[in-house]
């Protein structure tokens, strides 16, 4: 399991192997996002969850997605000592965003798969939400949680970085912290103001607020019981089919569009020589992109090969 | 294949076995190897053989550093070794800490892969590493 969660995460070939293989295991498992700012105690809450899952009899498995160090490639995944701090169950995978965006895209949902595959139900996916990516990364949830921090001006943070817009269930967590009423407090005044709601589902509602202490566990119960709330109505509605057939769309159209670059690299490196002249005719830049755009979008194109080894 | 290899960062579990004290020295060795290229996962105090090997079985760990900095170390880096040996696990175990010189022979006879101390760069750290993942590979 462990091995083949590496070679997910590498991409490529053999990840591709490995998804065709999951595929017809999957769809079982409800997924289950969990994002905002570090710091916010997502770990900690995650730790949480896994434990009242696990007292209800699931099997969990747990992503948790950290930056890796944009300087030097490393990066410290320090999730796991508040995660397993509560169980000793759950398969937990640390996993490093390891720079490339596009990657991660892919390979998040390829290992959710893969645990989903595997019996693994819920699979729960921890991401710092700060940027796009991460972001994007949320779109692979069937639930996705926000999680507020009683910190300054959290609630207005989490706006910016438009989790407000992704979200369908917030978390104010450290309701211990005399803070955390205020946040709760703007953030019902941001969702009422901004009528952004991603529990669309609520006809007339709001997404949910649930105050969460994730250090004794106060809010734990309620909030794993919004969350099979939210689950549940999914499916009645019909809109789980609608949100992994959308899901479906994303990844396929990210998968084109890298083919598509990839493709057109080759092509440029072929067409053009070191010192930037076109070889062959001089033409308008217009003139020249359409000709070689057909030339892409020609079945069977031979620059296939070409772009297996680019800066040949 | 080899490209890959060569582009996927090395993944090092980092952990302390035992009871004592607290993780500063950790968390310093932890961003040396960050600061190498690896991915840690952090395991932080007190952490018991048998879960590192769980762990490392989860997180497809390509090695395993433990701190040492009690007594301990003759009897847990063994120990740590063992277990993985009985997981089938072919990870090799990386023990930093203050190790007198005496202890080193025997650590390594029991299947501990390298020894650091704590005066070790940050490039000895980083190079150790992968020279032991290589040593397996
Ligand atoms: N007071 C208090 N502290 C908390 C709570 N939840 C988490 N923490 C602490 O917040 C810090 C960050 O927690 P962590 O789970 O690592 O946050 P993450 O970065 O969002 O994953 C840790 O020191 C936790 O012990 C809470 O409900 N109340
Ligand atoms: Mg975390």
């Amino acid at each position: 399991m462990g091995r083949l969660l590496s070679i997910v995460e590498r991409g490529g070939p053999r990840a591709d192997e490995v998804a065709k293989l999951a595929h017809p295991h999957v769809g079982q498992a409800h997924v289950i996002g969990i994002t905002g700012p570090p710091g916010a105690g997502k770990s900690t809450l995650v730790g949480k969850l896994v434990a009242e899952a696990e007292n209800a009899g699931k099997r969990p498995a747990v992503l948790a997605v950290d930056p890796s160090s944009p300087l030097t490639g490393g990066a410290i995944l320090g999730d796991r000592v508040r995660i397993d701090a509560n169980n000793l169950e759950a398969f937990v995978r640390s996993v490093a965003t390891r720079g490339h965006s596009g990657g991660l895209a892919l390979s998040v949902p390829g290992s959710v798969r893969v645990f989903d595959a595997a019996g693994f139900d819920p699979v729960i996916v921890e991401t710092v939400g700060v940027g796009q990516v991460e972001v994007d990364v949320t779109a692979t949830a069937d639930t996705t949680v926000v999680v507020a921090n009683p910190g300054t001006g959290d609630a207005v943070q989490a706006n910016k970085a438009g989790l407000l817009e992704v979200a369908d269930l917030f978390v104010v967590n450290k309701s211990d912290h005399p803070g955390a009423t205020d946040v709760r407090r703007d953030l019902e005044l941001m969702l009422d103001l901004s009528h952004v709601s991603g529990a669309e589902e609520i006809a007339g509602g709001r997404a949910p607020i649930v105050m969460t202490n994730s250090l004794d566990g106060d809010g734990i119960g309620e909030l794993w019981t919004e969350i099979a709330d939210h689950h549940q109505r999914l499916i009645d509605s019909d809109r789980l089919v609608g949100r992994r057939a959308h899901r479906l769309q994303t990844e396929v159209r990210s998968r084109l569009l890298t083919a598509l670059e990839q493709a057109t690299d080759a092509l440029i490196a072929d067409r053009f020589d070191a010192t930037q002249q076109t070889i062959g005719e001089s033409a308008a830049p217009s003139e020249l992109s359409e000709k070689l755009l057909a030339e892409l979008l020609s079945p069977a194109p031979p620059q296939t090969e070409g772009a297996a080894e680019p800066g040949a | 294949m080899v490209e890959d290899a060569a582009e996927t960062p090395l993944r090092i579990v980092l952990a302390k076995i035992g009871f004592d004290g607290h993780d500063r020295g950790l968390r310093v060795v932890a961003r040396i190897l960050r600061d190498a290229g690896c991915e840690v996962i952090y395991l932080g105090l007190r952490q018991t053989t048998d879960n590192i090997v769980a762990v490392a079985e989860q997180e497809d760990a390509d090695a395993i550093g433990l701190s040492m900095h009690n007594a301990g170390h003759m009897t847990l880096a063994p120990k740590m070794v063992e277990a993985l040996r009985a997981a089938d696990m072919d990870i090799p175990v990386v023990v930093g800490g203050i190790i007198p010189d005496d202890d080193i022979e025997p650590l390594r006879q029991a299947g501990v892969a390298a020894i650091l101390g704590p005066g070790a760069s940050a490039e000895e750290v980083g190079r150790t590493v992968r020279d032991v993942v290589n040593a397996r590979a």
